[in-house]
């Protein structure tokens, strides 16, 4: 999967679980502050995004990502390094 | 002084459809809305038939985000409060937030939500668990989502007393209103337990009709073909409010909430009395609450679910609590056409009891071709019937022994 087919991805979903609009969503969005996600969100969206990579998001990794390329980011390394 | 409480608006989501005025012409027409069960995953239970909401449209009401967020159950109440509150005409941005409340009555919560986790976790293990999963599955979503929705910050909180819990929550929403606690209370019940583990339990129990029939005949109160229940889903709710403060704003008035009564069996935790014995206390109980006579009242809507044992028990309790104008007041089950609520029952019923005094026409009992010689009232057989209705019963009995009537009246 190419870098930017990871970006569409992710963005598409986030897109979708906090129904946003997919257009208004770079890598700098934050997805706290500027979607509004609440903890809960956030937590649901971790979940989604590791069914729909087939990954695992460590907690420690989580904790630390607040915007949408730090999701990217996190992903991509994994699929990477598979 | 004790206040008098108006009903200012209904909303209701049944198997016959979510638009109160379309229910209820269907309902008088005779019409059922239960159907055979067809998904896959429900269909491997002994019982082949259920009122299933097919029309209701979540999306109407909340954004598809949300839809992710709320069990059916407390989507179902929502869009019933939607409803309800637009019918009122209240704005809650000009009501003094704590004067409001929500009482609401569930059976259970959020049934389907609990398997679908419970598969993730065998599946797949704890870690993809939804987050959303407690705050779904809980029964006090429905009053939670609801006073956020309008937020509404007096007391809220929802009421299980199984089948009997909208009546339970309409109970104290009157109570509320009558002591001056609150100037509005939404209120009513709602369910979602179609769902496998809530079809596998009462069939284990042997509570769901079984006989192979054409779906719509199939829920079928005081007749002597009778087998149990048919499970439906759904929800109704009512705004109630404070007579003057409705009457400040030129609200629509419904009718009016006379009272109610609540006893409990306290013999066996799911069958019913055979004689009624509590039951009709709860009716005799309604009855002085609301300063009535048994010939004040002229019409009931019954619990009737369709149970063997608990047609039984509802009859002998009326005859108990009645004596002889039991053999003269006509009443009728609406379970016969949209089955078993469960704790939404009681929501539904009663806005068919006020739109009974609205409009002067009594549902009938469908599916009553061949009566029960022990069940020997006026069920109101096959065909609606024009009555004139100024004071109406509603009936509701749930397992654990509830047993809560709840009197509506003609506003005037």
């Amino acid at each position: 999967m190419s870098s930017q087919e990871v970006q569409e991805k992710v963005i598409g979903i986030i897109a979708d679980q906090l129904g946003v609009d997919a257009n208004t969503i770079t890598r700098d969005t934050d997805i706290a502050n500027d979607l509004g996600a609440d903890s809960l969100d956030f937590a649901e969206l971790m979940i989604v995004f590791e069914e729909k990579f087939d990954i695992d998001i460590v907690e420690e990794d989580a904790q630390n990502i607040t915007t949408v390329g730090q999701v990217i980011d996190n992903i991509e390394k994994q699929i990477n390094s598979k | 002084m004790p206040k008098r409480v108006v009903v200012t608006g209904v909303g209701l989501v049944t198997p016959l459809g979510c638009r109160v005025e379309e229910v209820w012409k269907r309902l008088c027409a005779g019409e059922s809305g239960v159907r055979a069960i067809t998904e896959e995953a429900l269909s491997v239970f002994r019982t082949k038939v259920a009122g299933l909401c097919d029309d209701f449209v979540p999306e109407d009401y909340v954004s598809v985000k949300d839809t992710r967020k709320l069990d059916r159950f407390t989507l179902f109440a929502l869009a019933s409060a939607v409803d309800a509150v637009r019918a009122s005409g209240l704005d809650f941005s000009k009501e003094d937030p704590f004067r409001c409340g929500v009482i609401t009555g569930c059976g259970v919560g959020g049934l389907g939500e609990i398997t679908r986790q419970q598969d993730r976790l065998r599946g797949m293990g704890p870690g993809k668990i939804s987050p959303y999963t407690i705050p779904k599955i809980m029964a006090n979503a429905a009053p939670g989502q609801i006073a956020i929705h309008y937020g509404i910050h007096g007391s809220t909180y929802s009421i299980a007393t199984a089948c009997a819990s909208a009546n339970s929550a309409m109970s104290e929403s009157f109570r509320a209103i009558r002591l001056g606690e609150a100037d509005v209370v939404i209120t009513g019940g709602t369910e979602s337990a179609v769902t496998e583990l809530g079809l596998s339990g009462f069939c284990a129990m042997r509570a769901l009709s079984e006989r192979e029939t054409p779906p719509e005949t199939a829920s079928c109160p005081f007749d002597i073909k009778r087998d149990g229940f048919v499970i439906g889903e759904g929800a109704g709710i009512l705004v109630f409010e404070e007579l003057q403060h409705a009457q400040k704003r030129d609200a629509p008035i419904l009718g009016e909430v006379l009272g109610y009564g609540a006893t409990t069996d306290a013999s066996h935790i799911t069958q019913p009395d055979a004689e009624g014995i509590y039951p009709a206390e709860a009716m005799k109980a309604a009855l002085r609450c609301a300063s009535l006579a048994p010939e004040d009242l002229d019409y009931i809507n019954l619990h009737g679910t369709a149970t063997k044992l608990g047609d039984l028990a509802e009859t002998s309790a009326i005859k108990r609590a009645l004596g002889e104008y039991a053999y003269k007041i006509p009443m009728s089950s609406t379970k016969s056409h949209i089955g078993h609520l469960l704790g939404g029952s009681g929501g539904p019923e009663a806005i068919f009891s006020l739109l009974t005094i609205r409009d002067g026409i009594a549902p009938p009992t469908i599916n009553l071709t061949e009566p029960d010689p022990a069940c020997d009232l006026d069920y109101i057989p096959l065909e609606a019937r024009p009555i004139k209705a100024r004071r109406v019963m509603s009936n509701s009995f749930g397992f654990g022994g509830h047993n809560v009537c709840v009197i509506f009246g003609q506003y005037r």
